[in-house]
């Protein structure tokens, strides 16, 4: 196919800015931030570009580049999006770009930090787009570590090294294990090859994908967040700086679950089939125990923390449903939460800069200093809720429907966590944006800059964009479940 | 004929001409020494690359001593690099840097690398293993003046003397059950005669024993941190590289060839538990390590476990991975090694806690140790991912699943040892943060040189992987 290499361009264009970065003058911050900025902007026009063209009538797997690697082992560096993936790279470019504006203010080391951010960014997208196992190791293993450097270096004083470790280490641990069973399957297939597409096709015995599907799917399904594997998860949120948590709970942990359905899932499509049952009852303690847990928090972010914990659990519920309601609406769901979460950090580090606390308690009134942030915060609190005409009842009306045909008494549990986000998200609606302002803050409250308005406007617009015309996603969502459904022999 | 010793031959010469080089010039202009190694060895290592290479089938030359093949080539180059990086971070080392001495020992140990990766017979193969070791022996204790070092050296003489004579009573033992030296003919022997198991693994066990030492594999691994700690630091780093590969080498040449696994399936198990020792034992007690030299030295005997897997596979995977392993960690490990030079050169401390602040000290400097660290905790793109995917790739295959699983495990802890120095780099705070760190012009070209191939390594894989395959082809 004659045209320009875009994927190729979105993957690496951050990785070669980002080093590029390095040798920068340190001191010139405006430069830096300059530089940032033109490379966030033209990453994210054209994951408006690919999210635009992709075709839904065409091809399942689309923009599709191909160069051998390591031909030897089977290896080659194989992109390409399908109707799942092609908002996912869409998502991650609206993050990094807002999530570069939310940064302007870091004043420590700001080259480093906007390098190892766009080295990461790197990663997340060349997972999304890969369909080569090796390459998706590859680049997942590169979006993991620069999160311990983002987190320790930059991140909140009080718990940052103990939280970027436990963050790295679990990561890693469910790598490496994901990884075995990587290789277990490239040497079962007897194929010679890591090509994803070639692999759907191997026929690995019932055996050995219900040995190994658990392997690799928690592996992945750790930066999901999955209980009892998330509590890295909310400790690694709060402690990072804005745009890391930002880029952490709106795009790392889709990550995770999009690994975890694209080898796990449509690789092991047996294996999911006798284990998903009971991984579904581990996907309801995320979702009704996370928000839970959200809801006793008086920290601000923790709030926010758990809540993704708990999203996140919703997603991974959709896909352990195997059917075509759970999908679409796990696929749309990873896209309204990663928007929503982003727009919700992005909100806790604003209070946060003003006010410099995070207690619920002492907060208080800021919707008169800055009402520009509140109205953004509600309508991620309407998208947390579900409410119709907001991207979170598009993703998650499917999902609960997906889960009432596979067992409609987990759906009855499953939706108490509707009720308990809204009385969580409410509760700081009232403590933080409406009431009192405390004394102690009187005069500190300023309003934010306007290019902070403009990277929270964008947030807002995805929201209700999707909320209001579900057409936008959906049916690109759909085409590329139906393969998805294919594997699992059309369950 | 000649080309297959072109390699040992020229480096002898080299070591000639140092010699009377060090007798001409004057004491002030001995500084000439180690350029002149560093160009001869450069020079050296162009020859090797272009004349010296071996068809695609393997020749035995020399009466049945030597093997002219890819194994040998590329561990050669392995070796001739490891070398002249060395001698380039020995520059400005205060009594090493300008001792013609030191570089002749330098060379003389990697001529005895060159014939143990090439020999054929295990009389070639104890001699030049003798010949690497000796000259090692002295370099570690070579500043008589400071006991850390002279301890060290005569550390590592006792502990070589005691491994190397278990050894040799194990190469005897292979003599007298066959009657035989070369090793292509022990092997032949032992498919065809029905020797007891025990003592067969007897033997074994005793060159283990020895090859071990080598390699820093455990439980004969309690020399290296403080020999490594107590060595001059170039040294170190030349121990943990170019010896180790050649210890590798001489594995590969014994083990895979003379017992193969059809026969003699046990050692396999003996070189996987070696393995899950080494490795496990190397990174708990990194853990616990505040000086940087010990902790690479931890560090230096988890990956010899690593690579180990790559052993204990049999496979020509396994020799694929371990040669892949080999050259990765030459760059990666110099690179590290050549940091905590340059460190020392301006602060004069090895504890982890001096690195405090350095990345705003010397933001390059952190940034290379940024690259090496990750690489040797195996992180793309950089080259360590790639080797340690190919062990665990080479394990998975040969159905050492077990194996693999606690490789990925002991990765982790590695990792986290790895990331808590870089902590010291990037996060903690000291008070000389004002103080600029000067690198010397030869330690940055080698340690760029060893960047970007840590890079390279990473990201473009056939041409390596290829040869690593050719290298593989020679023994399977």
């Amino acid at each position: 196919m004659e045209q320009i290499p875009i994927l190729s361009i979105i993957v690496l264009l951050p990785l070669v800015s980002g080093v590029i970065l390095f040798f920068l003058p340190g001191e010139r911050r405006d430069l830096i931030y300059r530089w940032a900025f033109g490379t966030g902007l033209l990453v994210f026009l054209m994951s408006v570009a690919v999210y635009v063209s992709f075709d839904i009538q065409g091809s399942r797997y689309q923009f599709v580049e191909q160069y051998d690697w390591l031909p030897d082992l089977g290896v080659s560096y194989y992109v390409a999006v399908d109707g799942i993936s092609a908002p996912l790279v869409l998502l991650t470019g609206i993050v990094m770009f807002t999530g570069v504006i939310i940064s302007q203010r870091i004043d420590d080391r700001p080259r480093e930090f906007f390098g190892f951010l766009f080295i990461l960014a790197t990663g997340v997208f060349g997972v999304f787009v890969a369909l080569d196992m090796f390459a998706l190791f590859f680049f997942y293993e590169i979006a993991v570590f620069p999160m311990y450097l983002l987190i320790a270096i930059w991140g909140w004083k009080e718990t940052r090294e103990y939280a970027a470790m436990k963050l790295t280490l679990y990561l890693f641990i469910g790598s490496v294990i994901a990884l075995v069973g990587g290789l277990a399957m490239y040497f079962q297939s007897g194929l010679g090859t890591f090509d994803m597409l070639a692999l759907e096709s191997a026929n690995f015995s019932p055996e050995f994908q219900n040995f190994w599907f658990p392997f690799v799917f928690f592996g992945f399904a750790v930066l999901g967040g999955i209980w009892p594997f998330h509590n890295w998860s909310p400790d690694g949120h709060v402690a990072a700086p804005t745009a890391v948590s930002m880029f952490h709970a709106g795009v790392l942990m889709k990550l995770g679950a999009f690994a975890a359905l694209r080898v796990g899932i449509m690789l092991l499509p047996i294996g999911a089939q006798t284990h998903m049952p009971w991984i579904i009852l581990l996907t309801l303690v995320n979702v009704v125990y996370g928000a839970y847990i959200a809801m006793v928090q008086t920290d601000f972010k923790y709030v926010i923390g758990f809540s993704s914990v708990s999203h996140m659990g919703l997603v991974a519920m959709g896909f352990a449903t195997l059917n075509q309601d759970g999908f679409v609406g796990a696929g749309v769901q990873m896209v309204s939460h990663g928007v929503m979460t982003a727009l919700f950090f992005a909100v806790v580090g604003m209070v946060y800069d003003q006010a410099h606390t995070r207690e619920i308690p002492k907060l208080g009134g800021m919707v008169k200093y800055m009402p520009f942030v509140a109205v953004a915060f509600i309508i991620g609190g309407l998208v947390s809720m579900g409410m119709p005409g907001f991207s979170g009842f598009v993703a998650e009306f499917p999902i609960f429907m997906g889960v009432w045909q596979f067992q409609p008494w987990i759906a009855l549990v499953a939706v108490i966590s509707i009720v308990i986000t809204a009385s969580y998200v409410i509760r700081i609606v009232s403590n933080v944006f409406f009431g009192e302002l405390p004394e102690e803050l009187e005069g500190h409250i300023k309003d934010v800059s306007p290019s902070e308005k403009f990277a929270l406007g964008l947030l807002c617009l995805v929201l209700v964009g999707v909320g209001i015309f579900p057409s936008t996603m959906v049916p690109m969502v759909e085409a590329g479940v139906k393969s998805v459904l294919t594997l699992l022999g059309g369950a | 004929m000649i080309l297959a010793v072109l390699p040992q031959i020229s480096l002898l010469i080299l070591a000639g001409v140092v010699l009377v080089v060090d007798l001409i010039v004057g004491k002030e202009r001995k500084g000439v020494l180690a350029w002149l190694t560093i160009y001869g060895s450069a020079v050296v290592f162009i020859l090797t690359l272009i004349f010296a290479k071996p068809d695609s089938a393997p020749v035995e030359v020399w009466g049945g001593m030597l093997r002219f093949d890819w194994l040998a080539y590329i561990f050669n180059l392995v070796f001739i690099a490891g070398a002249a990086i060395t001698a380039l971070f020995s520059i400005g080392w205060e009594q090493i840097g300008r001792r013609g001495e030191f570089y002749i020992l330098l060379l003389t140990s990697t001529l005895g690398m060159t014939l143990m990766a090439a020999s054929a017979d295990i009389i070639m193969l104890f001699l030049s293993i003798e010949t690497a070791s000796i000259p090692l022996y002295v370099m570690a204790g070579f500043i008589t003046s400071d006991d850390k070092s002279a301890e060290a050296g005569f550390k590592y003489l006792l502990f070589g003397a005691m491994t190397t004579a278990l050894m040799l009573y194990g190469l005897t033992l292979l003599y007298g059950f066959t009657g035989m030296t070369n090793i292509a003919d022990l092997a032949a022997a032992f498919a065809s005669a029905e020797l007891p198991l025990a003592s067969s693994l007897g033997a074994i066990v005793l060159i283990l024993v020895g090859f071990g030492f080598k390699i820093s594999m455990a439980p004969v691994h309690f020399w290296a941190p403080d020999v490594y700690e107590g060595a001059p630091t170039p040294v170190a780093g030349f121990l943990s590289t170019a010896s180790k590969a050649a210890g590798f080498a001489v594995i590969i040449r014994l083990l895979l060839v003379a017992f193969p696994t059809d026969v003699l399936p046990g050692w396999v198990l003996i070189v996987a538990l070696a393995s899950t020792l080494t490795m496990t034992i190397g990174n708990t007690l990194a853990l616990a390590q505040e000086n940087i030299k010990r902790m690479l030295a931890y560090s230096s005997i988890a990956h010899a476990g690593y690579i180990l897997m790559g052993v204990a596979a049999a496979s020509a995977l396994g020799v694929t991975s371990i040669t892949y392993y080999v050259i990765v960690y030459l760059v990666t490990n110099l690179a590290a090694f050549g940091i905590v030079v340059i460190f020392w050169r301006a602060v004069g401390s090895d504890q982890i806690s001096a690195y405090d602040g350095l990345s705003r000290r010397s933001p390059f400097l952190a940034l290379a140790m940024l690259v090496a660290f990750l690489s040797l905790a195996g992180v793309p793109p950089l080259g360590g991912f790639i080797a340690k995917i190919l062990v665990f790739a080479a394990a998975v295959e040969a159905d050492l699943i077990w194996l693999a699983v606690i490789g990925v495990l002991n990765a982790i802890i590695g990792l986290y040892y790895y990331l808590i120095v870089l902590k010291h780099v990037y996060l903690f705070r000291s008070d000389d943060e004002d103080k600029k760190i000067a690198i010397a012009r030869p330690h940055a070209v080698a340690l760029g040189i060893c960047i970007v191939g840590i890079i390279v390594l990473g990201v473009v894989l056939t041409p390596w992987f290829e040869w690593s395959q050719a290298a593989a082809a020679a023994i399977f």
